[in-house]
């Protein structure tokens, strides 16, 4: 298991367009994924989930990944971050 | 024309028969108000983009039928899917890769297992029709956003039923009305307007403004708006229902006002204000690289309210004398803990960055005690009076954690910089003193861990609560400046709660008590040699600006939007004349006098 707290950096934070990519990126894996904001769980593999994060510009989400391809896809999901979801 | 209230006719063009219930399509003139979203004026034909309305029953389902039905879900999911890839094509053509990411979002809500796993097990399993297994789903997925006080954030609930429309509208085979369709210019009337609406809005050229009963200043349609720089005023209430396809409207995103079926006299009153903003737009642009000085070449300090949601490249370009007030509470919305160090550093390293000489002043933050129990610190019952209660550095004091790692962020951000630090509510010399006292503290403990600091950066304190300004000759020795909220400061002093419709009309910054206290602070700051800012809607003001340089106030600090038309009235003004004016507008006893004594000085 990895558990990772990452950061939005986007300005307008976890809108439509990010949350698809994130639901896309995630859906590629076969490991369990949960992000965690505020105590709030959800899992990212559903785009309604995430819309759900209500996560502005600055807020810090915990991701884990759990099972076979779980670095691949810690990598990718921390490369979404850092890229500001290509915003 | 007759006083105007929220919704009201104003008059008729047949006024030797009015009728006890107008019929709105048949010539006479309404004023609506709602919010105003973005400023601008737009005179134009309706466009009315009408809510899907279908009704959605239960049926029960014979077993048998319960494998077709699924599967006409499944085609009307497919359908979607076309439609979706479609308008992507579209979009990716003209809009670029962006805005088709919407539309890819879109597709995974398409394909997300709440809608094929979920819809389809509840059709068999419950032997329902697709259309309420699918409104049902959809209903408790947007449940979930209830939760989120975010008004941008909540409203992604629409992305949701967006696409549940849409397939919807393919389960019972029903055309969508859509922009898209739009031949000739027109404003657009909706109920709501969607993400994938604003896409086909961005796509089409002929879209004037847009009007609608739901949405806030905040809401993503406002945020469209003014990336479009279109008319819209928001918040409606009704207008979908009110107007016909066709009919002639006014957009005044300025007042938040939308006119129905103007008179040609109303038409030709609106075509002139439009006139009127268009040359201001321009001229203020013009000014924007001049000095923010008086007409008689005063220097007066104008600076910006910055807020998180300000574009900060933005600001740069206009060439501000600061940032007189970065507000911090946004940092603790939303949340049930506290924002760490860390966190706030990344947010004030982003605002500083660019901003190396120009002073900064980062308010603490003033929250109340509703977010602090959110944030699991303490149960902290409703109050009773929250704004005369737990707040500011009140509750900062009581939870000095708060304080002391918000304090720290700053220190840590500090070095190079103009960083200045403000602290609201306070009401008397300990509590200065104990900020003082965590802020030593705090320094040790960074001198202990060898971190950097800028040594003497300067302290200041709101001035809202007059006991304040009563005693500030005692405070003034504790700290390097002082801004006065006047929001606050006027409701105080004027026992007066501006949201209370009964005694709102009592509001008045012109209040000859306003005036005299504020001079009392501006005589004992300078006194002592220290500055005064004002960062309340009066400085923005421009009969209250003037009003506050005649009386020696330093620094104005107005929200971004505001600041060029700010620097345009300071830039028109006298100083010799606006200072001369103070001896006589505080002995005045009523404000309509020192509201027309500097009215005929700005003439």
């Amino acid at each position: 298991m990895i558990k990772k707290d990452l950061r939005i950096l986007n300005k307008l934070g976890i809108h439509a367009r990010p949350a698809g990519l994130i639901a896309k990126t995630c859906s590629r894996f076969v490991c369990e994924i949960k992000m965690i904001k505020d105590g709030y769980e959800i899992n990212p593999k559903s785009i309604m989930g995430i819309l759900t994060l209500a996560a502005g510009n600055g807020s810090v989400i915990t991701v884990i990944t759990d099972g076979k391809d779980e670095e691949e896809a810690m990598d990718s999901v921390e490369q979404l971050f850092n890229n500001k979801f290509e915003e | 024309m007759t006083k105007r209230t929220d919704t009201q006719q104003i008059t008729g063009r047949r006024p030797e028969n009015p009728g006890p219930k107008p019929d709105f399509t048949r010539g006479f003139m309404i004023i609506k108000k709602g919010i105003a979203a973005n400023i601008g004026i737009a005179i134009g034909k309706t466009y009315l983009l009408k809510e899907d309305n279908i009704l959605i029953e239960k049926l029960r389902l014979p077993k048998d039928k319960v494998k077709a039905e699924v599967k006409r879900f499944k085609e009307a999911i497919a359908k979607t899917k076309d439609e979706l890839n479609a308008i992507r094509e579209q979009v990716l053509d003209s809009l670029g890769k962006q805005h088709a990411r919407l539309i890819d979002a879109h597709h995974m809500i398409l394909q997300d297992p709440l809608i094929t796993r979920d819809v389809t097990d509840m059709i068999s399993n419950q032997c329902v029709n697709a259309e309420y297994a699918l409104s049902e789903k959809i209903i408790s997925a947007v449940k979930k956003f209830d939760r989120i006080e975010d008004d941008f954030f909540a409203e992604r609930k629409n992305e949701i039923l967006d696409v549940g429309k849409r397939i919807t509208a393919n389960l019972v085979n029903q055309e969508k009305t859509s922009i898209k369709d739009l031949k000739e210019h027109a404003i657009i009337v909706a109920h709501n307007i969607y993400p994938s609406d604003t896409l086909h809005m961005r796509r089409s050229n002929k879209v004037m403004a847009f009007c609608m009963d739901v949405g806030s200043k905040s809401s993503h349609t406002a945020i469209f708006a003014q990336n479009m720089g279109m008319p819209a005023v928001v918040g409606l209430g009704d207008i979908s229902r009110m107007v016909k396809n066709g009919m002639t409207l006014i957009i005044d995103g300025e007042e938040g006002n939308v006119v129905l079926d103007p008179t040609p006299e109303m038409v030709e009153k609106y075509k002139k204000k439009r006139e009127e903003l268009h040359k201001q737009e321009h001229y203020l642009l013009k000014i924007k690289k001049l000095p923010n000085v008086t007409r008689d070449s005063k220097k007066v300090n104008i600076m910006v309210n910055l807020d998180p949601d300000d574009n900060f490249a933005d600001f740069k370009t206009y060439n501000t004398d600061g940032i007189g007030l970065f507000r911090t509470e946004f940092l603790y919305l939303n949340r049930n803990n506290i924002p760490n160090e860390d966190e706030q550093v990344e947010v004030y390293k982003k605002l500083l960055e660019n901003n190396k000489e120009l002073p900064v002043i980062i308010r603490t933050a003033d929250i109340g005690g509703d977010k602090a129990s959110n944030m699991g610190i303490k149960e902290i019952k409703n109050e009773e009076n929250p704004f005369m209660g737990f707040r500011g550095i009140r509750l900062f004091l009581k939870y000095p954690d708060l304080l002391k790692t918000q304090l720290k962020a700053i220190l840590r951000v500090s070095p190079g910089t103009n960083v200045q630090i403000m602290i609201p509510m306070v009401t008397s010399l300990s509590e200065l003193l104990s900020v003082k006292q965590i802020l030593a503290e705090i320094k040790t403990e960074l001198d202990r861990k060898g971190l950097e600091y800028k040594k003497d950066i300067p302290l200041g304190i709101m001035v809202e609560v007059p006991a304040a300004a009563l005693i500030l000759d005692h405070l003034l020795n504790e700290i390097d400046f002082v801004s006065i909220g006047t929001n606050d400061l006027v409701q105080y002093v004027l026992a007066v709660d501006r949201v209370n419709q009964y005694v709102s009309e009592l509001y008045d910054p012109y209040h000859p008590a306003i005036l005299r206290l504020i001079n009392l602070i501006v005589q004992t700051a300078h006194k002592k040699g220290k500055k005064v800012s004002v960062c309340g809607e009066m400085a923005g003001d421009h009969l209250a600006g003037a009003v506050l340089l005649g009386l020696g106030v330093d620094a104005l600090s107005v929200p971004l939007k505001s600041y060029l038309k700010t620097k345009q009235n300071v830039r028109n003004l006298s100083f010799e004349r606006i200072s001369g004016l103070a001896p006589r507008l505080l002995g005045v006893s009523n404000s309509e006098e020192i509201k027309e004594i500097i009215l005929k000085e700005l003439q």
